[in-house]
């Protein structure tokens, strides 16, 4: 195994460690108020964060 | 890893998230593997456009990004007046924009990638943008930490052109402001170069594709920034070494919630996970090769992978989130972005030479 190869292994298998984690540890998922597949049209306003955003 | 395996994972992760968070969510990843798949497939680099128009005079990056630029704005400025849900990528002029723009452009010169190509690079394997990658999550955390005090040095609201001159009139200046852009340009490379690459154009009209779709069903533009920076503020909370209730930035209501929600309701992290997975199945067939690198040389592309993401957080945004983004969607914040950015990215391309990348 190269030394990219091995880099690989440690980048994936801590990233799915941290999402892993991260789902684990978060407050549960609401599935009843899912958000409707395509926001356009939808009547609900997007409310998730951005890189513009300053507040 | 073969294609087959990857796509059966892709496809596995995909139901999870039907399954567990949300259908939009679920193809919103979708959307962002092809969003990775391009990136990598076209070698669609904003960071080489420009270091090619400067060092060669070669315009093909540049036209691309141009024509991408465009096309995304065909679609967003009308749906923008069409649809109330959906929104613009406004950030506000300010000293934190000029002086994150300018120093983002620097650094991406010398960490090989901006925002969208750091991610399609670490998932391609690139070794040093894998080990960029949570150090621009660390920068832009902390450059959102900083945010209001780098915004009370001076701001205004911000400028949409779509509020000010109605759709067409927002349509109409932003592509006479892209032509000026590709006259300043011709300017520069002179006559008889050839402005249009096969993979340029391919890949530009794939990327507006995808942003756009990435508009309609998110109900706002693609974003890369924000989700690295949440993701390293939530391992700060964990740590017990943040306290988001202290800080303007996450004391806000909309960023306090998303701090107790998974990262995979938020439309950024999971675009950004899908342009790492859609990258590596690229990878998969056409493995990438890239020079060693000496110590120094992992140092300086760390500590610039780092400061890049803290720029990017005082720019508001990356060459996605405030370049693409910002001007596909008429925010005067993309325009004042680019000159900042490209003047820096002027210093960086020297810094890089320097030390020999």
């Amino acid at each position: 195994m190269s030394q990219t190869h091995k880099l690989q292994a440690v980048f994936w298998l801590s990233l799915s460690a941290f999402l892993a984690w991260d789902f684990l540890a978060s407050e549960p998922v609401d599935l009843r108020n899912e958000p409707p597949l395509i926001a356009a049209g939808s009547g609900q306003a997007s409310s998730g964060g951005h890189c513009s955003i300053s507040k | 890893m073969k294609r087959l395996p990857l796509a059966a994972l892709l496809a596995a992760f995909f139901v999870f998230l039907v399954l567990s968070v949300s259908i939009r969510q679920a193809v919103l990843m979708l959307i962002g593997v092809g969003m990775g798949a391009a990136l990598a497939a076209a070698r669609f680099g904003f960071t080489t456009g420009w270091r090619q128009l400067i060092e060669q005079r070669n315009p093909q990056g540049v036209a691309g990004q141009v024509l991408l630029l465009a096309l995304a704005s065909l679609a967003a400025l009308p749906l923008l007046g069409q649809f109330s849900e959906l929104h613009a990528a406004l950030g506000p002029p300010s000293v934190s924009l000029l002086v994150g723009a300018f120093v983002f452009g620097l650094t991406m010169q010398i960490a090989d990638g901006c925002g969208s190509g750091s991610l399609y690079k670490a998932g391609l394997g690139v070794p040093l943008n894998m080990g960029i990658l949570p150090l621009f999550a660390l920068g832009s955390f902390l450059g959102s930490v900083h945010l209001d005090s780098w915004l009370s040095l001076g701001q205004t609201a911000p400028v949409s052109f779509s509020a000010v001159y109605g759709t067409g009139g927002a349509l109409a200046l932003t592509l006479a402001l892209l032509a000026a852009v590709l006259v300043a340009v011709r300017l520069w490379v002179g006559a008889g170069q050839s402005w249009f690459d096969k993979r340029w154009v391919w890949g530009a009209v794939a990327l507006a594709v995808l942003a756009t779709l990435n508009l309609l069903l998110a109900g706002q533009p693609w974003g890369v920034v924000y989700g690295f920076g949440l993701w390293a503020a939530k391992i700060s909370v964990a740590l017990g070494a943040f306290e988001p209730a202290t800080n303007a930035f996450w004391d806000q209501a909309g960023n306090a919630q998303r701090l107790t929600q998974t990262v995979f309701k938020d439309v950024t992290t999971i675009t950004n996970i899908g342009i790492l997975g859609g990258a590596l199945w690229v990878s998969a067939k056409s493995p990438t090769g890239s020079k060693p690198l000496t110590t120094q040389q992992w140092v300086i592309g760390l500590v610039a992978g780092f400061v890049m993401g803290y720029s990017s957080r005082l720019a508001f945004g990356c060459n996605i989130g405030a370049m693409l983004s910002g001007i596909s969607t008429g925010s005067l914040h993309g325009w004042l972005w680019v000159p900042l950015a490209f003047a820096g990215t002027l210093i960086g391309v020297r810094v890089r030479r320097y030390y020999q990348f």
